[in-house]
């Protein structure tokens, strides 16, 4: 500072410390009014927006505003947005949706949106399902694979007890309930392998037909091609949802499986479940 | 010019300058956090909360344990997607009885504020022992070793007391009943009746299938409970905020 000429005399604010003294700028005028302009600013805020606290609540604000209203008026705005076509999807006959093209498009894309969000975490992102969650871009359906058969099991689950109408059906657990012996579980596990090509111990199989046939038949058929209605499994195909290996078979038969689904017409509106009932009937699979 | 000509006292103590600056903060302190004590609608009032049952207090433990707070938060915000995704949003009261709240900044995995009955026992189970062979692009690691830890009951009144302290409303009747409501909840042939009038809601079956109350019991119980508390079918929110 000392070494450069001043342009304009310019008191000091008349502090010392040891020596050094500071000059007493005034604040640039830009500044200055930019901040009074923030001042005032911030009084309209907390006039036009919530903001003060009184007794039981903070003043409302002159624009009405509140998050909550916000998203819902941004929901209902979606919702109306789609009223008319969303309408026309719940009340539809499904098996009609496909002849609509406009229907079957948005159907399809909406079944998706609905599918990734709820559906992937078990079923697979692709739908190809996991260890103890079925594959739906097959052809291989516990309990049907028409569009209605598809769209009730979304409606309303499997084996959930939040639902009275859900799927139900319950294989004995045939080890643990000590229906069958040890040695009956691995001749009806070697008979159930050879339906579908995998070929066993052909003694054991012999003996297994007979076990299969007092036991397994009335739910899974006489020719293990299973029964849709009961959710029974087709034995014949090779495709498996908890592993076809004999050692699994055995877990399968002894103790059973039971698995689960989540009624959807709980948290799902009904277009939303007729979507994505048409998104999965279109993933390859659908009758 | 009066006052305003005296900062040099204050510029020249740091002593007094320590006291005014902790006056003016804890001023501006007061004016922010005050009001939430006394507003009447900080926490609306929701029909259908209820303190944590005992096992589910357990889970909760373990959830905090394992961190699970630090890629899953408990919060559903207020906009469209965030609902459309998770569920109605989350709202004050649905967490008044958490020590600390569970909220979190940060979703490394999806928010959990409504997980409850969003997917089977044997889902969890699954997901919680090995998450990639239900999620393959999954990144949470596993925590099967939950099923072979083994919860005592020795601690779980004390717990509840704990929470009692800084304000969960659990009553006498709640704390004698601490173990046996604890012990009950995974008892498939026990009789649950004492534990749903106290804790109406809460999820009572072997969560695991396994013999003995494990910390996989525990956790599971807590996250199928979570977010199911309030019956958003009756819930009409109130719209000022």
């Amino acid at each position: 500072m000392s070494n450069k000429p001043e342009k304009k005399e310019v008191e000091t604010t008349g502090h010392s410390w040891d020596g050094i003294e500071e000059f007493n700028n005034p604040l640039p005028r830009w500044w200055l009014w930019t901040f009074y302009a923030c001042i005032f600013w911030g009084v309209l805020y907390t006039i036009a927006y919530p903001a003060w606290p009184l007794l039981s609540g903070a003043t409302p604000g002159v624009l009405g505003y509140s998050t909550r209203g916000q998203v819902a008026a941004e929901i209902a705005a979606v919702d109306e947005a789609n009223a008319g076509i969303n309408e026309q999807l719940a009340s539809a006959d499904l098996t009609q949706i496909s002849a609509n093209p406009e229907l079957q498009s948005y159907a399809t894309n909406a079944g998706a949106a609905v599918f990734r969000t709820w559906c992937a975490q078990c079923h697979g992102s692709g739908a190809a399902g996991a260890k103890g969650y079925p594959n739906l871009l097959d052809d291989d359906w516990l309990w049907g694979g028409s569009i209605e058969d598809i769209h009730a099991t979304i409606a309303h689950g499997i084996r959930n007890e939040t639902d009275a109408d859900a799927r139900f059906s319950q294989m004995p657990a045939f080890g643990t309930d000590e229906l069958l012996e040890k040695e009956q579980i691995a001749q009806v596990v070697n008979y159930v392998m050879s339906l579908s090509g995998e070929a066993q111990n052909p003694e054991m199989i012999a003996e297994g037909a007979v076990v299969y046939e007092e036991n397994c038949a009335a739910c899974h058929a006489d020719d293990g091609t299973g029964d849709r209605t009961q959710g029974a499994p087709n034995l014949t195909d090779a495709i498996w949802l908890y592993g076809g290996d004999y050692d699994t078979l055995v877990t399968t038969v002894s103790q059973a499986r039971y698995g689960v689904m989540p009624n959807w017409n709980a948290r799902l509106s009904d277009a939303e479940v007729a979507a994505v009932a048409t998104y999965v009937h279109g993933l390859g699979g659908g009758e | 010019m009066g006052i305003l000509d005296k900062h040099k006292i204050l510029e020249t103590n740091a002593s007094l300058l320590f006291v005014f600056a902790f006056l003016v903060v804890t001023i501006g302190g007061i004016v922010e956090i005050a009001p939430l004590f006394w507003l009447e609608n900080t926490i609306e009032e929701v029909e259908g909360v209820r303190p944590y049952s005992p096992l589910e207090l357990q889970g909760r433990e373990v959830y905090i344990r394992e961190g699970c707070y630090v890629c899953h938060s408990q919060m559903i915000r207020p906009m469209r997607d965030e609902v459309e995704r998770y569920g109605h949003y989350s709202l004050a009261a649905e967490s008044m009885y958490d020590h600390p709240f569970q909220w979190g900044s940060k979703r490394t995995g999806p928010d959990l504020a409504r997980v409850g009955g969003r997917y089977s026992d044997e889902w969890h189970l699954d997901h919680l022992r090995h998450p990639q062979s239900v999620v393959p692009e999954s990144v949470m690691p596993k925590y099967g070793f939950l099923e072979n830890r083994l919860l005592e009951s020795t601690h779980v009144r004390e717990l509840m007391e704990t929470n009692a302290i800084v304000g969960v409303p659990y009553t006498e009747e709640m704390l004698e009943n601490a173990v046996a409501d604890f012990e009950v909840q995974i008892d498939p042939w026990g009789d649950t009746d004492g534990l749903l009038e106290r804790y109406p809601g809460a999820q009572a079956r072997n969560f695991d299938g396994q013999p003995g109350i494990s910390e996989m019991d525990a956790l599971i119980a807590y996250l199928q409970m979570l977010g199911t508390l309030v019956d958003f079918s009756t819930f009409t929110p109130d719209a000022s905020r």
